[in-house]
């Protein structure tokens, strides 16, 4: 069997398309990258999603945090405390065992207790909090020169917020949120490790890295191969936000732009 | 546990409650709380450890040597940490048992890697098969906290090999100019004044090294993520006299409670300490405190 019917057997398996049965020996280097790379379609379907979904909770959060009204603070703290303040692990499984119950009373939420929703949830909120601490503290560092000059202009509300506070916000936020996004894309890795279940093994990199692990007793090939695929995903959410950094500080000269540095902020 | 607790069945409310968070399994969650605290207490100082190893491998002179240590730190960064623990695990255990067969079977003429097998002679096997049942936990825990050290040391030599690198460089230039050998200029001069720069990355690091520890539950130790699944789950009459339906939520939910309060605690704590050690530094903090004071 050449390695192109490999990848057409095993490319989609993740999603449930083409052959049902995992290989159960004589394990290629073929099928292992074809399959753990099959895998890394979740991992980008989570990361994707949750970052998309969470940027807007996470504006909406930040602004809450820095608001003067208990009733808006208030809320916003706890939310950014309880879900920094404690493991994703932890949260997941919270979540999941939370769906199951409800939904042993509810049945209209029954697809919660599915990975590609449930889990999603999770991370949607998780990312949303830690994006806003990021949010929040760069709201706190725009320069106080630049809204009064917002204000000398006759600005004000939603203009001001529109025009000068939100993009200063996310220009001097962004090689923070950089690092963020990377580390969610990690963070991805977990959701078939805590308690959401795979359907008919479909799961994702990591699922099949530790199935092959599991199979052959052999760490050294498939935990590599995983760790090649995050590092490509890492370079690409690397080119992606620089692209982004770059438009935001266009107006600034060259010296005085905010360059992204990598910094490693690990498990949450 | 309590005297009333002989017929649970008849029991109600609280003393029903009372009975039940005393069971003896009940004992095995409590005490997976300090298996918990336990791998913190050794694995903190174990981390910093190897983390002051690796920065001071990457400052070095000698090129391979500065080689390892950068690669040792910067290997962490692309890759989720996750697979470095179900990584680590499966390969120090075959390390370890890998070396035993070389040392103690040395006339093995079968392959170590049988296809899918890795087979090493019965002397050479970690544990040996006819240990006791706490001889395996002790050493599935030790191979836990070396894989924690070991991910958590890059981590910590990251944030020591910058705060290295914070120190000012007339410091070590004076040293120099006092006649001190590049030995003593770093045990006296910089590794003294680095703990200022390295104190918030450490804190930092303290927070994550506390949210990480349920991952001990994905190497096999039976830690509080095990027993709340464990017990959680729902017991019918039969087999237990405390039966309820799925209470797994409210287990975790205790976890949960658990973690938010043990970080809340630690924030404080940190923030004391750092508070006493800005006091009378030359940096901005230690400025503020002094403007605040008069």
């Amino acid at each position: 069997m050449s390695c192109w019917d490999t990848i057409a057997d095993y490319g989609l398996r993740s999603l449930g398309h083409g052959e049902r049965l995992l290989p159960r020996s004589d394990f290629t280097l073929c099928q292992q990258f074809t399959l753990i790379g099959s895998g890394m379609i979740w991992n980008i379907y989570f990361g994707t999603l949750a970052l998309i979904s969470g940027f807007v909770l996470a504006t909406a959060v930040a602004m809450g945090k820095a608001a003067r009204n208990p009733w808006l603070r208030k809320p916003a703290e706890w939310f950014v405390f309880v879900f920094r303040g404690s493991p994703l692990f932890i949260q997941f499984f919270f979540a999941y065992f939370l769906f199951l119950s409800l939904k042993s009373t509810y049945p209209v939420f029954s697809p919660l207790t599915a990975a590609a929703l449930g889990a999603l949830i999770v991370l949607f909120l998780n990312t949303a909090a830690y994006s806003a601490e990021i949010f929040y503290g760069a709201l706190q560092s725009i320069p106080k020169g630049d809204i009064e000059a917002a204000d000398a202009y006759g600005m004000s509300g939603w203009s001001r917020f529109r025009r000068v506070i939100w993009p200063t916000m996310l220009r001097l936020g962004w090689p923070a949120y950089t690092n963020e996004a990377i580390f969610l894309f990690h963070a991805t890795t977990l959701v078939f490790f805590s308690g959401f279940p795979t359907i008919k093994q479909k799961g994702d990199a990591l699922y099949y890295a530790s199935y092959f692990a599991d199979k052959t007793f052999n760490p050294f090939i498939p935990y590599p191969i995983l760790a090649f695929y995050f590092i490509l995903l890492t370079l690409a959410v690397i080119f992606l936000f620089g692209r982004v950094n770059a438009r935001l500080n266009r107006h600034l000269p060259q010296e005085t732009r905010s360059r992204i540095r990598l910094r490693p902020q690990l498990i949450r | 546990m309590f005297s009333y607790c002989t017929d649970p069945g008849t029991l109600e409310g609280l003393t029903w409650l009372s009975c039940y968070l005393t069971t003896g399994k009940h004992q095995s969650i409590y005490w997976a709380v300090g298996t918990v605290l336990l791998l913190l207490a050794i694995t903190a100082p174990t981390a910093l450890l190897f983390g002051f190893g690796g920065a001071s491998a990457a400052r070095s002179r000698f090129a391979p040597l500065s080689w390892f240590g950068k690669i040792y730190i910067s290997v962490v960064r692309g890759v989720p940490d996750i697979a470095f623990f179900l990584f680590f695990v499966i390969a120090l255990d075959q390390a370890f048992e890998w070396v035993r067969h070389k040392v103690k079977c040395p006339d093995w003429d079968q392959e170590v890697w049988q296809g899918n097998d890795f087979v090493v002679c019965a002397e050479a096997k970690l544990p040996l098969g006819n240990a006791a049942q706490w001889v395996h936990e002790t050493y599935g825990f030790f191979l836990a906290v070396l894989t924690f050290a070991i991910v958590f040391g890059a981590f910590a030599a990251n944030v020591l090999y910058g705060a290295m690198q914070a120190v000012p460089r007339a410091q070590i230039e004076t040293a120099e100019a006092y006649g001190m050998s590049n030995r003593q200029a770093f045990w006296r001069i910089l590794v003294p004044q680095m703990w200022v720069y390295a104190l918030p990355g450490l804190s930092n690091l303290w927070m994550v090294l506390i949210k990480a520890t349920p991952l001990l539950f994905l190497l096999g130790v039976e830690d509080i993520v095990y027993w709340a699944r464990e017990l959680g789950g729902s017991k019918t009459a039969q087999f237990t006299d405390y039966p309820h339906p799925d209470w797994r939520m409210w287990y975790f939910a205790a976890l949960l409670i658990f973690y938010l309060g043990f970080t809340r605690v630690s924030e404080i704590v940190l923030d004391k300490i750092m508070r006493r050690l800005t006091k009378g530094q030359a940096t901005m903090a230690g400025e503020a405190q002094r403007k605040a004071a008069a």
